[in-house]
C-alpha cells in the first residue's frame, strides 16, 4: 500500500492535454486523494463545465495508477466547490508563463471582477503595453492578447 | 405532478434550452464573420453543451429509468424537447445570432445566479460553475449588440430587425409551467417574475446603449415548454441525432 504523498507524486505525470507542461495538481483539478481500506479514491473537478480535456485527464489518472500497479481505485468527479483559477499553484503559474501563457489575475482583483482587465504582461518580453483581442482564445479557459511592444500575440489564462 | 416529476421536467428544460442554443451556435463553427468570433461562438457553444451534460445526467438520475445524457439528447423526438422556441430559431445572420444570444443570456445569468442559492444541492453545484461562464456570455453578446446597434446604418438596421423579430419569442421565458410554478414555491427554482424584472433592466440598459428601440409587447409565441415547436426544431434534431438514429448505440 502506498502513501498519499507517493500517489500524489505519481499523479504529477498527469498533465492538462491542452497545456502539457502543467500537471492536474498545479492546475487545481486534483482535489483529493484518500485511502479507504485497500482502495485509493482520487477526486477531480472540471475547470469549465464543457472542458473537453476532462475525460483525458480522468483517463490519465487511471493510467498512472494502473502503471504503478494499483488496481483498486476509484476516480470521482465533483462539481462543487466550483473550480477557480485561484487554485492554480505558484509553480503552475510559473510554468504557464514559461510556456508563453500569461497567468490569470487573482479573482480578488477588483478590476477582474468588474470585467476590466488588469494590466497583462506579455509572456515574451514582459511589457504591459498589451491589448485584448478577444475574450475567447484557443480554448475555453483562455483569452487572446497581443503585445504592442514586441507584436507577439499570446494567450492569457482568464480569471474564472 | 409530484415534486420529483416537476424537478425532472424543469431540469430537462434547462438542459434542452442550453443544448438547442449550443447547437445553433456551433453552426457558426467555420463560418464566423471573423476568426475571433468563430472561436468565441464555438467556446460559448462548448460551455452551454457542457452545462447540458451536467443537467441531462442529473435529469436521467431523477427520472430513474436509466437514461443517460446521450439517451436524452439523441433519442428523444421533437415533441419531447421542452426548450423555449427562442433558442431553436435558425441562426440567420450574425446580428440575429447576437440579438438572440443577448435576449437569452440576459435571462440565463440571473437564473444561474438564483440557482446558486437553490435548495437543491445538485442544481446549486451545476450553477456554481455555470454562473461564471454565463457572465462571459452576456458580456460578449451585450458588447456585440451595442457595436451593431451603435455602428453603421446597415448594422443598426439589421440589429433592430433582429430584436423586433425575436421579441415575440421572449414572453415564453417568463411564463411558468406547472413544474416551474411548483418548484418556485419551495425555493428550488427562482420565481420567473423576479427574473423578468432583472431581464428587463438588462435589456433596457443595453438596448439604450446600442441606440436600439425596445419593441412593444404584443402577441407572444409559446408552446415550446410543452413540446410544441416551430418548424425549425425538427430539422435541427434530425441533423444532431442522425448518427445515433442510423447506428443505434454507436460509440467511439
Ligand atoms: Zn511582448
Amino acid at each position: 500500500m502506498r502513501s498519499v504523498a507517493e500517489i500524489e507524486a505519481l499523479l504529477e505525470e498527469v498533465k492538462d492535454p491542452e497545456i502539457p507542461v502543467i500537471s492536474i495538481r498545479d492546475l487545481g483539478v486534483l482535489r483529493g486523494i484518500e485511502l479507504i481500506g485497500n482502495s485509493v479514491e482520487v477526486t477531480i473537478t472540471p475547470t469549465y463545465s464543457g472542458c473537453p480535456a476532462m475525460d483525458m485527464m480522468r483517463a490519465g489518472v487511471e493510467d498512472a495508477l494502473r502503471k504503478a500497479g494499483i488496481r483498486d481505485f476509484k476516480v470521482k468527479q465533483v462539481l462543487s466547490p466550483a473550480w477557480t483559477t485561484d487554485w492554480i499553484s505558484a509553480e503552475g503559474r510559473r510554468k504557464l508563463l514559461e510556456y508563453g501563457i500569461a497567468p490569470p489575475p487573482h479573482s480578488a482583483d477588483i478590476r477582474a471582477l468588474k470585467g476590466k482587465s488588469p494590466a497583462v504582461a506579455c509572456p515574451q518580453c514582459g511589457s504591459t503595453d498589451t491589448e485584448l483581442l478577444s475574450r475567447f482564445g484557443s480554448t475555453a479557459c483562455k483569452a487572446l492578447y497581443q503585445c504592442k511592444a514586441c507584436k507577439e500575440p499570446f494567450d492569457q489564462f482568464k480569471c474564472h | 405532478m409530484t415534486r420529483e416529476e416537476a424537478l425532472f421536467r424543469a431540469v430537462l428544460r434547462m438542459g434542452d434550452n442550453n443544448l438547442v442554443l449550443g447547437h445553433r451556435l456551433s453552426e457558426w463553427c467555420g463560418h464566423g464573420p471573423v476568426l475571433e468570433e468563430d472561436i468565441a461562438q464555438t467556446n460559448i457553444a462548448l460551455d452551454l453543451i457542457g452545462q447540458t451534460r451536467n443537467l441531462l445526467t442529473y435529469a436521467g438520475e431523477l427520472e430513474g429509468k436509466g437514461r443517460s445524457e446521450d439517451d436524452l439528447a439523441y433519442l428523444r423526438g421533437e415533441r419531447e424537447y421542452l426548450n423555449v422556441q427562442l433558442v431553436e430559431l435558425p441562426k440567420a445572420d450574425y446580428a440575429f445570432t447576437i440579438a438572440r444570444s443577448f435576449l437569452y443570456d440576459a435571462f440565463h445569468l440571473p437564473l444561474q445566479q438564483a440557482l446558486t442559492e437553490s435548495r437543491d444541492e445538485h442544481l446549486k453545484a451545476i450553477a456554481g460553475k455555470a454562473v461564471k461562464e454565463v457572465t462571459y456570455h452576456l458580456r460578449h453578446s451585450s458588447e456585440w449588440l451595442i457595436r451593431f446597434g451603435d455602428g453603421t446604418e446597415e448594422s443598426h438596421r439589421r440589429a433592430q430587425e433582429a430584436v423586433d423579430e425575436l421579441w415575440r419569442y421572449t414572453g415564453e421565458l417568463f411564463v411558468p409551467d406547472e413544474a416551474e410554478e411548483l418548484l418556485a414555491k419551495d425555493g428550488t427554482l427562482p420565481k420567473l417574475t423576479d427574473l423578468k424584472a432583472e431581464w428587463s433592466a438588462t435589456v433596457d440598459r443595453v438596448l439604450n446603449e446600442a441606440t436600439l428601440k425596445r419593441p412593444a409587447d404584443g402577441w407572444m409565441a409559446g408552446g415550446g415548454k410543452k413540446g410544441v415547436h416551430t418548424e425549425h426544431l425538427g430539422p435541427m434534431l434530425a441533423e444532431m441525432q442522425i448518427l445515433q438514429r442510423t447506428f443505434p448505440g454507436v460509440e467511439w
